[in-house]
């Protein structure tokens, strides 16, 4: 492939396009699209996909076209595949099983029948309350063409910039979209683009472009998709930065724990290379930038920028101080501008379709303040206990209530919801009273949460709040670097007293030293780990007072979860005596005859939750 | 033991000798050896031209190294928001009193090594255990004795499996 001119995008766009149509006489009759992310594979995506090549090889005649894609989106109903007979509407298949693939080839692909046992009724809630901007190839693109992506608009921003714009009317236009940064921390794109293009050209420096894609918080997974599905997208986003920062040179550092994402990125930066779209003279222009793709190794708070800027340099991840900016003095000491996944892939849209059609969609105003309201999407993950799980984009000012019900269609088996966590680690639950909360920036961080990178883990009844709370706060003692104080030590202080309380030797005065405990880390630690570790327990305690107390005081754990703190019992006139629960325990806990009540000895019993979880009667209670 | 020097070499022509790709050139000893040698460190740091203890310290950060041998099943439970809300400790538990180990430990055999990993992404599956590259969606601690041994009968697959258990009820 020669390296393309700016003139050849059209062409390759027209001749893709023609190539995909479907119609009667061209190549393709039929499109089938298989989901192919993680999610997806590990759902068993890829043996559907091998039963569907399987048909489309012994039945040429069918003109199909078999579309690779990344994540579907709906993770609960995996793995997915949408079929696109000419003429009819797609259909989207769930819950697809290697047999069903005969089935639906013969009925659908063959014969134009749905077959209905197997589709997503379109009445479906799930995709109806989305706004598909950063997800805007779901479903449409192979990640691994990148002619697919030109298709549909790629590289369309950057030739558009790189022709017709100058760096600082590209800055004038990010900062007017009111972009924020979708790491969590929500800093204005524009902002800080322009104090690093300001420091590069003060000092006479080269200055670097760095992609965050080290996405750690546990129950998120945003960035992996958008780099499995769309590579192209961040891609395309980080060459218009470093244009308008006057970078040449751009990092990915992405963790090790996606090889999937990480293998699809690596092809689509050598085909990018290939195209002339990276390297010498981009689009034949005399612009020039490359991106190195660093792997991280497993540590949280290397998504921290003076960390993740460490870790680049091959040293361990710590943290500094940073009353010196990245902007100005980040990776070797140059200016460093640093963004995470979801933000470089809002980049192209906006340049594309304007900051003004932008800032239609989100909260506030941001016309004068970059600050003032918050613009755009926001990708979440929503995971836990709710029916729909899955990987969604919504409009900023979303209620929380319209994205669990309406979106996750709610708390399955019938239990009720109580509390969302929004933000990671460094997030905080919000109880059910603020389900009309509107998603964005500034409302969540008010509500003592955060919008963080866009994990959203729902919690019902049986979840509990200490419990939750103890869950954060030793992810964050595992993760904490250990450089400052307060961090290390605060975390340690703090784990130790909700260790106590779940173990039901919880005292008076507990809840205030964690209090006491807080507002020291949050003031002094070094960096935002340590600063706003507290959150989840400040926010559990703010929210679920009650449920600490009960702890302390009655030596109960509501929610049955703390081991300690309940005891086992079958509920005899529930009990059917199958006998399953005495064939698992692994303590031969539970005694009883077939057909007759068991009954659980509760000096050999550990709270194992295996005869719980079997237990097909709800017999099974705890106390 | 006794560490091929082409080997070594081979690892950092790959990452053109560069010392910032230490963490990428540690990652695939790591993944070479299943955990990091001695020797091979030493060896590493003279090629390199820095000092040992830099090499520790990254060595001893990052969560993916280890300078203890592991087992040759590396069984991991995640350790998500979305699988400990949905009962990863249970299935921890059935783990740990299956291989007769506690987490992060390693057995006197070396033939598994439990150890929690963070958040794999697959979070509509929770909760989510690997065994190796095998990855079992939906787990449940009755499940587990089965899980184990198939890998004690020496049956390791060749290529990714994903096996969905009945589990991850919410």
């Amino acid at each position: 492939m020669r390296r393309l001119k700016v003139e050849d995008l059209a062409q390759i766009k027209k001749k893709r396009r023609e190539e995909i149509k479907l119609s009667q006489a061209g190549p393709f009759r039929v499109r089938v699209v298989v989901h192919l992310g993680t999610c997806g594979l590990s759902a068993g995506a890829g043996s559907i996909l091998e039963a569907f090549e399987a048909q489309v090889a012994s039945h040429p005649e069918a003109k199909v076209h078999l579309l690779k894609c990344g994540c579907g989106g709906f993770c609960a109903r995996e793995p997915m595949a949408q079929v696109e007979v000419l003429g009819m509407e797609p259909v989207t298949y769930v819950d697809l099983k290697p047999k069903d693939v005969k089935t639906i080839f013969e009925e659908h692909v063959l014969k134009g029948k749905v077959v209905e046992a197997k589709r997503l009724p379109p009445e479906e809630s799930f995709f109806r309350r989305q706004h598909f901007i950063v997800l805007r190839h779901r479903g449409l693109i192979d990640p691994e063409n990148i002619e697919d992506y030109i298709a549909y608009d790629g590289y369309t921003a950057l030739a558009k910039v790189l022709t017709s714009m100058t760096p600082e009317q590209v800055i004038a236009e990010v900062k007017a979209s009111g972009l924020r940064g979708r790491g969590g921390g929500g800093f204005p794109a524009g902002v800080k683009w322009e104090t690093c293009r300001q420091a590069g050209e003060e000092r006479h420096e080269e200055r670097y472009v760095i992609c965050n894609a080290d996405e750690g918080d546990p129950g998120a997974y945003m960035d992996r998709s958008v780099i499995e599905s769309d590579p192209h997208s961040v891609i395309e986003g980080m060459i218009i930065g470093a244009y308008a920062i006057g970078s040449h040179q751009g990092y990915v550092y992405i963790r090790k724990e996606y090889p999937v994402a990480l293998e699809k990125l690596n092809i689509a930066l050598a085909q990018a290379r290939e195209y002339g779209l990276l390297g010498e003279n981009i689009l034949g222009t005399d612009f020039s930038f490359d991106i190195e793709v660093h792997r991280g190794a497993g540590a949280f708070v290397c998504g921290e920028s003076t960390a993740l800027m460490a870790s680049l340099e091959g040293r361990a991840g710590i943290p500094r101080a940073k009353y010196i900016h990245t902007v100005e003095y980040g990776l070797w000491n140059k200016p460093s501008c640093l963004n995470n996944v979801e933000t470089w892939a809002n980049v192209p849209v906006i340049i594309n379709q304007g900051a003004s059609w932008f800032t239609q969609i989100g909260t506030g105003d941001v016309t004068n303040n970059p600050w003032g309201g918050s613009k755009g999407t926001k990708v979440f993950s929503l995971t836990g206990k709710v029916k729909n799980t899955g990987l969604i984009e919504v409009p900023m000012g979303i209620t929380l209530r319209e994205i669990i019900f309406d979106i996750g269609g709610g708390i399955p088996g019938g239990k009720k919801f109580k509390t969302v966590q929004t933000g990671g680690p460094s997030g905080g639950f919000l109880p059910e009273s603020l389900l009309d909360l509107p998603v964005d920036f500034d409302s969540l961080t008010e509500a003592g949460s955060m919008m963080g990178s866009g994990g959203m883990i729902v919690g019902d009844e049986d979840t509990c709040m200490v419990d939750m709370a103890k869950y954060f706060i030793n992810f964050l003692l595992e993760e904490s670097c250990g450089k400052c104080v307060p961090c290390r030590e605060g975390l340690r202080s703090m784990h130790a007293i909700l260790e106590r309380i779940t173990k039901g030797q919880g005292r008076e005065g507990d809840l205030e030293a964690l209090d006491d405990l807080a507002r020291v880390m949050t003031q002094s630690s070094l960096c935002a780990l340590g600063q706003s570790a507290p959150n989840p327990v400040l926010t559990s305690i703010r929210y679920f007072r009650e449920e600490y107390e009960a702890h302390i005081r009655d030596h109960k754990c509501p929610a049955g979860v703390c081991p300690d703190l309940y005891e086992m019992t079958i509920v005899p006139e529930l009990c059917s005596g199958c006998m399953v629960c005495a064939r698992y325990c692994p303590t031969q806990a539970i005694s009883g005859e077939k057909k007759k009540p068991h009954r659980i000895d509760r000096n050999k019993c550990i709270k194992c939750n295996v005869c719980y979880s079997l237990c097909k009667f709800g017999a099974i209670k705890k106390t | 033991m006794e560490v091929k020097a082409e080997l070594i070499q081979a690892i950092l022509q790959k990452w053109q000798y560069r010392k910032d790709f230490l963490i990428e050139i540690l990652q695939d000893v790591q993944d070479e050896f299943h955990y990091l040698p001695q020797p091979v460190l030493v060896a590493m740091a003279r090629y390199l031209e820095i000092p040992v203890n830099q090499i520790y310290e990254a060595a001893t950060f990052y969560k993916a190294f280890s300078l203890e041998p592991k087992g040759k099943y590396q069984v991991s439970v995640c350790k998500g928001t979305a699988c400990h809300v949905r009962g990863a400790a249970t299935v921890q538990g059935a783990l740990e009193r299956e291989l007769g180990i506690k987490m992060g430990e390693t057995d006197k055999n070396l033939e598994f090594t439990l150890e929690p990993v963070r958040c794999l992404g697959c979070c509509g599956l929770a909760p989510v255990i690997t065994v190796n590259q095998d990855v079992y969606g939906k787990v449940e601690a009755s499940e587990v004795s089965k899980i184990i041994e198939k890998y004690r009968k020496g049956g390791e697959t060749a290529k990714t499996t994903v096996t969905m258990g009945k589990g991850g009820r919410p």
